[in-house]
């Protein structure tokens, strides 16, 4: 399986450049995502791989050859799109052997190959019918079941469960990790949906206005967050984000803020002390807060409960600390009532902490 | 009269003034003109006066050569003209489906002779195909060639590429908004799948064209029954019956011959002939309507 390379990659649609000299290898047999709020270039990314979206400067690799100018056929890559995009006059035989027929394949291989894929994707009964007599989730599946039988080496993935409901979505998710651990094949994938992103990669990259903000395993990301932006975006609940003064007192880091004054762990004391900075943006997970009355104070803050939200075995409280909104994850059991005024312990070597103007991680 | 009773009043009140002309002006004469075609009929006559001859009018037609040649001449007109029309409406729509810089424009250019009036169509055409001072004769003589003789020997063809050149137009209009309408996906979709331009014209966008080409070939079917002033213009249906076709020899026949009956008898041929055209362009929709009705139940049924 090849290996695929971004180099200086830049796309402006008349002088409004979109995307800034992407530089990225996407390795043998890895599933990468790239995911990003609406408008991050994400899609434009895949839309230039894959040969549909002329490149503005840079070059793209495979296996070291590069493909700038060649047409999307000969580039190799199955792609499935957000809307199937399956041809609505051929049913789904048809639609899944049709780069085959152009290959000029004998029929007998194009049989035995449309009916392996629609073993795989489960559409075995459904053969002859047309996309428009099939529900969104089969479409689904034939549009995928269509760059299987294609036999390239190189998936591309756009959006491509984002037309289904919540529940269908889930599903195929689940089939589509599935699937990814048989084909080995080289796939990319582009989301905005960071639940996709974090179950599906081995590999995320996060895009933000056209720059790759960073890149890495899922843990990674979620653990060390490059940036406030990458912070911000996966996770859910989404991490809490308080404004903080650094000062040392006694020999220890304090991070002040409205409301609150925790004592930071060595480590990250450490790496706060060499970068040198006094404002900073503390980052807190929802699930790195713990309910515990008996907390110290400066490992601590005490939430004033606002809004809660029930959604099962969890509740969001939504809690106020000096004015900043701070969201918290809890078990439902949890007695509590609107407007008291809580304590939760904090793992101190759990925090994060951004650069107040540049929004880098410390 | 209570609320109930006007609100289900409504909708043919206001059909009505449409529902009255209609029949005024459609209707009633179309009534008086088979009414007429069962009488031997002088335009010196009024109706009434006129002998009832039954079917006689429409079994002299049938045996009729004059009236066989005109039918004939139609046909032929009809086939070459909607043919070619399509083959060039489309394959210009084709061609034309992109974004080149003035392309807007050159749209309307395409267009313009739609919008000029039949019979200055066949005053021009009939001036350009002019055997000495024509703009052909001139240009082919003007490198050494002898001229043609039009809208003699080849007139049928001559009036053939008169309507072609004004109702091309038409098509290549409503192909290119088929093709503006096609999903854009499914084409990308073809081009990663690897069919070259012809191909993805060949297997995807003419076969999702296709109904609006289907209709479209109907309706200029229909159109070129029923030509009139350019041909009679250009040749006034000659040399001899060459280029005579159905709607000039009905006119001819009811003022030349002065045999009413026998002209609404054509008339009423004709329009047997077009009633023919548009029932099966009604079955068409008729069918593809309850074929996608059809899908979508089965659709529903899935999950």
């Amino acid at each position: 399986m090849p290996e695929i390379r971004l180099e200086n990659l830049v796309k402006s649609y008349g002088r409004v450049e979109v995307l800034h000299n992407i530089n990225l290898t996407m390795n043998p047999d890895e599933f990468t995502v790239l995911v990003g709020p609406s408008g991050c270039g994400k899609s434009t990314t895949l839309r230039m791989i894959a040969g549909l979206e002329t490149i503005s400067g840079g070059e793209i690799y495979i296996d070291d050859t590069p493909i700038k100018n060649l047409e999307p056929k000969d580039r190799n890559l199955a792609m499935v799109f957000q809307d199937y995009a399956l041809y609505p006059h051929m049913n789904v035989a048809e639609n899944m052997s049709f780069a085959l027929k152009l290959q000029k394949r004998p029929q007998s291989e194009i049989n035995k190959k449309v009916i392996e894929v629609a073993n795989i994707v489960g559409l075995a009964d459904f053969l002859t019918r047309k996309p428009g007599e099939l529900s969104g989730g089969q479409r689904q599946r034939v549009a995928m079941g269509r760059a299987l039988a294609k036999d390239s080496s190189i998936f591309l993935f756009d959006e491509p469960l984002s037309n289904l409901d919540a529940k269908l979505r889930g599903q195929m998710r689940a089939e589509l990790a599935l699937m990814s651990q048989r084909v080995q094949k080289n796939i990319i994938y582009v989301t905005h949906d960071q639940i996709e992103a974090m179950t599906l990669a081995d590999r995320i990259v996060v895009m933000h206005d056209g720059y790759i903000q960073q890149e890495g395993t899922p843990i990674e990301l979620f653990q060390r967050p490059a940036n406030k932006f990458v912070a911000g975006f996966l996770g859910m609940p989404p991490m809490n984000f308080l404004n903080a003064e650094l000062i040392e007192q006694d020999g220890k880091l304090h991070a002040f803020g409205d409301g609150f004054n925790l004592v930071l762990g060595s480590e990250l004391a450490q790496r706060a002390k060499a970068a040198q900075c006094k404002d900073v943006i503390l980052g807190i997970r929802p699930s790195d807060l713990d309910f515990n009355a008996n907390a110290k104070q400066n490992q601590s803050l005490e939430l004033n409960v606002i809004i809660s939200e029930y959604i099962g075995a969890q509740s969001a409280l939504i809690c106020d600390i000096g004015g900043q909104k701070v969201t918290v994850e809890l078990k439902s059991e949890t007695p509590i009532a609107l407007g008291e005024k809580l304590k939760f312990a904090i793992n101190s070597e759990k925090i994060h902490i951004f650069n107040r103007t540049t929004e880098i991680a410390i | 009269m209570n609320s109930i009773n006007v609100n289900r009043m409504t909708p043919y009140m206001f059909m009505a003034p449409a529902a009255i002309i209609l029949a005024i002006a459609l209707l009633y004469p179309l009534g008086y003109m088979v009414f007429g075609s069962f009488r031997e009929w002088d335009p010196s006559q009024s109706i009434g006066e006129a002998e009832f001859v039954g079917l006689k009018n429409y079994i002299t037609l049938f045996y009729d050569p004059a009236f066989r040649e005109s039918t004939w001449v139609t046909l032929r007109f009809a086939f070459w003209v909607v043919t070619i029309e399509m083959l060039i409406g489309v394959g210009l729509a084709l061609f034309l489906d992109r974004n080149i810089r003035g392309m807007s424009f050159l749209r309307t250019m395409f267009i313009l002779p739609m919008m000029i009036a039949p019979v200055v169509v066949g005053l021009m055409w009939r001036y350009m195909y002019h055997p000495t001072v024509g703009t052909f004769n001139r240009f082919i003589k003007s490198m050494g060639f002898e001229g043609v003789d039009w809208l003699g020997q080849h007139a049928l063809s001559s009036v053939i590429i008169a309507d072609i050149w004004q109702w091309t137009p038409f098509i290549f209009i409503l192909s290119l908004a088929a093709l503006q309408s096609l999903p854009k996906s499914a084409l990308e979709a073809a081009r990663i799948d690897g069919a070259t331009p012809w191909q993805q014209v060949r297997y995807i966008k003419l076969p999702l064209m296709a109904p609006v080409l289907i209709v479209t070939a109907l309706l200029r079917l229909i159109d070129a029954f029923k030509v009139l002033e350019v041909i009679l213009v250009m040749t006034e249906g000659g040399p001899g019956l060459s280029t005579e076709i159905l709607a000039l020899r009905i006119s001819r026949t009811a003022t030349e011959f002065r045999e009413l009956g026998v002209a609404a008898a054509l008339s009423t041929y004709l329009l047997l002939i077009l009633l023919a055209l548009t029932l099966a362009m009604f079955a068409y929709t008729k069918i593809s309507e309850l074929r996608a009705q059809r899908i979508q139940a089965a659709a529903e049924e899935g999950y």
